[in-house]
C-alpha cells in the first residue's frame, strides 16, 4: 500500500511537471516573438537584452503606417472566410451523401481525395503560376487565392464533416424521411442541427489552415490579393533582418487566430467531443 | 384506414436476392406480426413497405393504390423504429409536431393532435421536454406519439421493443395491444420474439431466408405448423423432434401410429406427461431439472443422443441420470417429412 501512495504521490508532482515543460517549450516561440515585436531591431539581436530592454510600440506603429498591414489583414479575412464558406458549401453535401447513401467506391472516393493531400505543393507551382498568369489571368486576384484555400482544404473538411455525419444514427434521417421532409429541410432541419459542433469546429480548423496558409498565398500573390503570409513574408529579407519589425508583424498575423481559437475553445472540444451523445 | 397487398415481393442488393417473391394479403384493421430468425427479411421487408428501401421487383399496394414508386412519407404509413429515432436537438412536443409542420397542417391543428396523442400515451407532463431527459420507456412512448398524431393509415413498428428491459418490454406489449383495440388501424410489427408475436397478433407471418413460411393466426401456428422449421420457431421452450430409432418399441402403442424412416415427429414439451415405462411415447435419462416453481423444465436424452425437454407441472422426484418415461395424446404429435421438412 505504502508503495502504491508514495508512486502516486510522485506522479500528482512528476506529471504536471513533465505538461509544464512541454508547454513551455511549445509556447516559447510565441513568448519570443511577442517580446520581441516590443524591442527595437538593434536591442531585437542582442541576447543581453532578452528579458531586460525598454519596451516601444515603434514596430507596430512602423507596421500600420509603412506596410499597410490592415489591407493584408483585410484580404487574410476575405480570402479565409469565403475559403471556408464554400468548403462547407460544397463538403457539408458530399459528406452528407457519402455517410448516408454510401455507394460501393464511396471508400474509394475517400481515399483518393485524401491521397491529392500526398502530391509534393511544389510539383505543381510551375504549372499553377504560369496557367493562372498567362493563360487564365487570374493570379493575384482574391478569387484565386479563395479558389485555391477551398480545394487544398476541401479533404479534410470532407473528412471530418464524414466522420462527424457517421456519428448520427441513420434511423433520424429515415425518421425524417418518413416524416415528409424534403432533402434540403433533412440537411437544414436535422443534419446541420445534430452535427453543429462538428461543422463549427471543421469550419474553424478550416479557416485556421487558410488563415495560416503561406505555401500558395505567398507564390500566387503579389499586391491586390497578398494576405498576411505575404505580409511576414516580405518582410523578411530586403533591407536584412529587423527582427523586431519581423516579430511585430508576425505577432499582429498570427494574433486574430490565436484570439479566435482561445474564444471558441469550447465549440472545438464540444464539436470533438459531440459524438458521445447520441 | 387500409389494407395491404403484396405480390411478388423482391428484394436484391446486386446480385444477392434477399426476399425471393413474397405474396401477402394483410386486412384493413389487422394486426400481423413479422418474425423469423436474424437475417429472414422481417425488417428488409417491412422497410420496403415503407418506403426506406427501394422495391426490386413486385408491387406493394396500401388500400387500392401501389406505392412503389410513391415517397415513403406519402404512403399514409408511420414507423416506430427500433432505436426510437427521436429527434435529439428537439423537445418531445416538436419530434411528434415535425411531421405535421413538414406536411403544412394548421398550427392550431397541430396541437389538437400532439395534446390528444400525448394524453392516450400518458407523455402530457413531458411535451416540454428533450428526449434526452427521458427514460427508454418514455422515449419508444414518444416514438409511438410521433406515428399516431399523422394519423396513418398504417402502423409499422420495427422491433420496438428490444432496447427495453424485460419488465418494461411487458408493460409496453400490452399498451401496443391496447392502441391496436382503441384505434383499429392496421399494425405491422416485427420482432424475432416469439411471445411478442404470440400475444400481439391476428396474424403471424414467420419467414426464414426471404421467404414466407406460413401466415396464419397464432394458435393455427402453434396447433397446426406448415413445417418443422415454424414448429420449431412457435413455442417456447422449443418443440422436440425425434426420428424413429430414437422412440421406444411402445411409442407405436402410445402415439397410435407408428415411424418410418423418412419421418420425424414433433412432440411439444409442454404436452409431456410423466407415465409408466409401459406407456412411454418417449423414453430419455434425467440430465438437468429447471425448477421456476410454477413449473419444471426437465432436461433429458434419449439413448440415441438426441436431446430434449419436458415441461412438467412437478419437477420429477428422480435423480439424474435415471431414465423417465413421458406419453403425449396421439393429436397433440406433430409429423414431418424428415427430407423437406412439410407437415404431414
Amino acid at each position: 500500500m505504502a508503495t502504491i501512495t508514495q508512486s502516486s504521490k510522485l506522479g500528482n508532482v512528476l506529471w504536471p511537471a513533465l505538461a509544464w515543460m512541454v508547454a513551455l517549450i511549445f509556447f516559447f516561440p510565441i513568448f519570443w516573438l511577442v517580446f520581441t515585436s516590443f524591442k527595437t531591431d538593434a536591442d531585437a539581436v542582442k541576447p543581453e537584452f532578452l528579458f531586460s530592454f525598454t519596451p516601444t510600440l515603434e514596430n507596430y506603429a512602423n507596421m500600420t503606417e509603412n506596410y499597410d498591414y490592415w489591407r493584408f489583414a483585410i484580404n487574410s479575412v476575405i480570402t479565409s472566410s469565403f475559403a471556408t464558406l464554400f468548403a462547407l458549401a460544397v463538403g457539408v453535401p458530399a459528406a452528407y451523401a457519402m455517410a448516408f447513401d454510401p455507394s460501393r467506391h464511396t471508400k474509394d472516393i475517400l481515399m483518393w481525395m485524401l491521397s491529392t493531400k500526398m502530391l509534393p505543393a511544389a510539383a505543381v507551382l510551375y504549372p499553377m503560376t504560369f496557367l493562372t498568369k498567362n493563360f487564365l489571368g487570374i493570379f493575384d486576384t482574391h478569387f484565386l487565392v479563395i479558389l485555391v484555400l477551398c480545394l487544398i482544404n476541401l479533404p479534410i473538411v470532407i473528412w471530418m464533416l464524414f466522420t462527424y455525419f457517421k456519428e448520427i444514427p441513420k434511423e433520424i434521417i429515415e425518421a425524417g424521411k418518413m416524416d415528409g421532409v424534403s432533402l434540403w429541410g433533412e440537411i437544414k432541419d436535422i443534419l446541420i442541427p445534430l452535427a453543429w459542433g462538428g461543422i463549427a469546429s471543421t469550419a474553424l480548423l478550416t479557416f485556421i489552415f487558410c488563415w495560416n496558409e503561406a505555401y500558395w498565398t505567398v507564390r500566387l500573390t503579389t499586391v491586390d490579393a497578398a494576405t498576411l503570409s505575404k505580409l511576414i513574408e516580405g518582410n523578411r529579407a530586403p533591407e536584412g533582418l529587423f527582427f523586431g519589425r519581423l516579430s511585430a508583424v508576425s505577432t499582429a498575423a498570427v494574433a486574430p487566430i490565436i484570439i479566435l481559437g482561445w474564444f471558441c475553445q469550447k465549440q472545438l472540444v464540444q464539436g470533438l467531443t459531440f459524438g458521445a451523445v447520441k | 384506414m387500409a389494407g395491404l397487398t403484396l405480390r411478388d415481393v423482391r428484394k436484391s442488393y446486386g446480385a444477392t436476392q434477399v426476399m425471393h417473391g413474397v405474396d401477402l394479403d394483410i386486412e384493413d384493421g389487422e394486426f400481423v406480426v413479422f418474425v423469423g430468425p436474424s437475417g429472414c427479411g422481417k425488417s428488409t421487408l417491412l422497410r420496403m413497405i415503407a418506403g426506406l428501401e427501394e422495391i426490386s421487383g413486385g408491387t406493394v399496394a396500401i388500400g387500392d393504390q401501389e406505392v412503389n414508386d410513391v415517397a415513403a412519407s406519402k404512403r399514409g404509413v408511420a414507423m416506430v423504429f427500433q432505436t426510437y429515432a427521436l429527434y435529439p436537438h428537439m423537445t418531445v412536443f416538436k419530434n411528434m409536431a415535425f411531421g405535421l409542420k413538414q406536411a403544412k397542417t394548421d398550427p392550431a391543428e397541430i396541437d389538437r393532435r400532439v395534446k390528444a396523442a400525448a394524453e392516450i400515451l400518458q407523455i402530457t407532463d413531458y411535451l416540454d421536454r428533450s428526449p434526452r431527459n427521458l427514460s427508454g420507456g418514455q422515449r419508444q412512448r414518444v416514438a409511438i406519439g410521433r406515428a399516431i398524431v399523422r394519423d396513418p393509415e398504417v402502423f409499422l413498428f420495427d422491433e420496438p421493443l428490444s432496447n427495453l428491459d424485460a419488465a418494461l418490454r411487458v408493460q409496453t406489449r400490452l399498451e401496443i395491444a391496447r392502441l391496436h383495440q382503441r384505434l383499429k388501424t392496421t399494425m405491422i410489427y416485427v420482432t424475432h420474439d416469439q411471445v411478442e408475436a404470440m400475444t400481439l397478433a391476428d396474424k403471424i407471418v414467420v419467414l426464414r431466408d426471404g421467404r414466407i413460411e406460413q401466415v396464419g393466426s397464432p394458435i393455427e401456428l402453434y396447433e397446426r405448423p406448415a413445417n418443422a422449421f415454424v414448429a420449431q420457431f412457435i413455442g417456447s421452450p422449443k418443440m422436440n423432434f425425434f426420428g424413429a430409432g430414437d422412440l421406444p418399441q411402445t411409442s407405436t402403442t402410445a402415439l397410435g401410429r407408428g415411424l418410418s424412416d423418412a419421418e420425424e415427429v414433433g412432440l411439444r414439451p409442454e404436452h409431456m406427461v410423466p407415465c409408466s415405462e409401459a406407456d412411454a411415447a418417449v423414453q430419455g435419462t434425467l440430465e438437468l431439472i429447471e425448477n421456476l416453481g410454477e413449473y419444471a423444465l426437465v432436461h433429458l436424452i434419449t439413448e440415441t443422443g438426441v436431446e430434449f425437454i419436458a415441461k412438467t407441472e412437478q419437477p420429477p422426484a428422480a435423480a439424474k441420470g435415471s431414465v423417465l418415461s413421458f406419453s403425449v395424446k396421439p393429436d397433440l404429435a406433430h409429423y414431418f417429412d424428415k427430407a423437406t421438412g412439410l407437415r404431414l
